[in-house]
């Protein structure tokens, strides 16, 4: 699975050399790199939420402290976002789940027959990531736009107040968070259920159990590791997204996400410290969430 | 593209395919399912259709409402000479940081496969973290750093942050190549009197070749499309996601249409070119053994 890509100790057996100065020579330059520019970042934000205002100091002057309230306050001034940035995103991996189960079931098992059908709605699938991530959240914008045919025709319906909008609602926002992370979790499902052995379903129908009764008890149980690794695909970047919520993309007034709050406290306003102990929060809170979710799943070896 | 959709295509280009069985048979309904397929797929393309079908709309500022067919965006795609510029230079990032991350990427990939180490756990960590955080974690970090160092942002900024999040996606997608490689042509290589640097580029790297331009290709993705870690690390530079940010509020010109779905079809096109040509040497492949 794409999660255990890094797993270590497998297929290492061919060929073990004994001159690790060249090994030390390939992987050096690699892991300095790493190491220089996404370990210390990582550091020097933790440095950094810590960080207090110099006294008499210009906007956007900070000196090194340690003011464990920029904690407090991140959570005091922005509980609603952090809150709102996870219940979207869980929203958004429950609606992809449910959204892409049945299309990889039948990209990956039913289509098995046809290689080349199935690697044609494979790209269908991954086309997406080809055009701009922002084009297609603007192209979303505008087809539900309050003059969309879509609107006005679900409003002609009454299937929609008349006066009610979809842009700038939560609603819009999960829509565009599961429609952006839609084929994270399509594609480890179906490499998952690409190899589903489907005798073992012959053999639930031969036992006499319903369909539905082999799906939850034979394909799901058998197709767990995909679900696992895409949800963590979806959740990861679907809660520290925050294209989606933005007002000029599918947001509104009350719809900002924690990204929205980080950004603009960074680049906007030039609270550093408030920006750094908001992404350390957000961090956290994500490795807390995918362990235990990883645990409960009992998928362990993912890492 | 942003960094966990690199994750997921490293995983379409590296996942082995298991053999094909056929005739297998069961309910749930056998136009149902099928029919569904047809919609989810159709719902998924509609934006890239609209962001096509308006690259051709004669719109004078915004491209919203539809005021006819023009081919004139296409022939004067320069005349917005922001959006140009901004292409440009997502260009120029794009290709330098490809090629210092495919560069990297793979000489960590060929040690993880080929030697044995200490603390290859801690590096295959390293190696993970960056795809499992949160691109605006990422991107606030490295301006952090940045600032304390006291860097002045801008290109060389941008592409010092893609190429951090391309370098792990390079290993998984060269990885997989390295481990299917037979030691064995290397040995006869230095068994022939090779020296080491003759038998890398006449051995190793020709049969490594597929898996570094895949790996290439998804980096050069990656790098094109990131939004989030390069609005935190670009200072005045424009790119071309970040053109249309700041522009989203204001219209966006047809012209980035027409960029967008010029670069769309190019990447189809290299896809269905990649599938097909597999495809093809699977065939011989399957001929010949």
């Amino acid at each position: 699975m794409a999660f255990s890509a890094f797993a270590t100790g497998t297929a290492q057996e061919q060929a073990p050399r004994r001159k690790s100065k060249i090994a030390l020579f390939l992987l050096l330059p690699g892991i300095l790199y790493l190491a220089l520019f996404f370990l210390v970042p990582l550091v020097s934000l933790v440095i950094t939420s810590f960080q207090a205002p110099i006294p008499n100091g210009d906007i956007g002057e900070y000196q090194t402290a340690f003011r464990w309230e920029n904690y407090t306050d991140a959570i005091g001034l922005y509980g609603e976002h952090i809150l709102r940035s996870f219940l979207y995103a869980i929203a958004a991996t429950i609606f992809a789940l449910l959204f892409s189960y049945p299309l990889a079931y039948f990209i990956g098992v039913k289509a098995r027959r046809w290689p080349l059908l199935q690697n044609l709605m494979l790209v269908l699938v991954i086309a997406p990531f080809f055009i701009s991530f922002l084009l297609r959240t603007l192209a979303w914008k505008s087809i539900l736009s309050d003059e969309s045919v879509v609107i006005t025709g679900l409003k002609a319906l009454a299937l929609m107040a008349p006066d009610a909008h979809f842009t700038g609602t939560p609603a819009a926002v999960i829509f565009g968070l599961t429609y952006n992370f839609i084929p994270f979790m399509t594609l480890p499902l179906y490499s998952t259920l690409e190899r589903l052995d489907t005798r073992l379903l012959e053999a639930g129908g031969d036992l006499y159990s319903r369909p539905s009764m082999t799906f939850f008890t034979v394909t799901v149980p058998l197709s767990m590791s995909g679900i696992v690794s895409g949800v963590l695909l979806t959740f990861i970047p679907a809660a520290g997204d925050y294209i989606n919520a933005s007002r000029d993309f599918l947001g509104g007034t009350g719809t900002a996400m924690m990204g929205n709050v980080i950004e603009s406290n960074f680049l906007v306003t030039l609270n550093y410290p408030a920006a750094a102990s908001l992404s350390i929060i957000l961090m956290a809170v994500i490795l807390v969430m995918v362990t235990a979710y990883v645990k409960r799943s009992g998928t362990e070896d993912l890492l | 593209m942003t960094v966990q959709e690199g994750l997921v295509l490293g995983e379409a280009v590296t996942a082995p395919k298991p053999p094909v069985r056929r005739g297998t048979r069961f309910g749930l309904g056998s136009w149902l399912l099928p029919a569904y397929t047809l919609i989810a797929l159709v719902f998924l393309l509609i934006p890239i259709v609209y962001t096509f079908v308006f690259s051709f709309n004669n719109s004078v500022k915004w491209n919203i409402v539809w005021r006819g067919f023009t081919l004139d965006k296409w022939a004067n795609v320069c005349d917005k000479a922001e959006v140009c510029e901004a292409f440009g230079n997502s260009l120029v990032i794009g290709v330098v940081a490809t090629v210092c991350a495919t560069i990297l990427g793979t000489m960590i990939a060929i040690a993880l496969v080929r030697y044995r180490f200490r603390f290859r756990s801690a590096i295959s960590l390293l190696l993970f973290l960056p795809m499992a955080t949160p691109e605006v974690v990422l991107g606030a970090g490295l301006a952090a750093e940045f600032l304390s160092a006291g860097v002045e942002k801008g290109l060389l900024t941008i592409i010092i942050a893609h190429v951090m999040f391309c370098v792990s996606f390079v290993v998984v997608t060269v990885k997989a190549r390295v481990s299917t490689l037979d030691p064995a042509l290397e040995e006869a290589g230095r068994d022939l009197y090779g020296s080491p640097s003759q038998v890398f580029w006449r051995i190793t790297f020709p049969l490594l070749l597929p898996g570094i331009v895949a790996a290439a290709l998804l980096s050069f993705a990656l790098s094109f499309d990131d939004f989030i870690i390069t609005n935190f690390n670009s200072g005045t530079t424009s790119t071309f996601p970040k053109y249309i940010y700041i522009s989203a509020a204001r219209g966006i010109p047809a012209e980035a249409n027409v960029i967008a779905s010029a670069v769309f079809i190019l990447a189809i096109i290299l896809v269905l070119v990649s599938q097909i040509s597999s495809a093809m040497r699977r065939k011989r492949q399957a001929r010949i053994g």
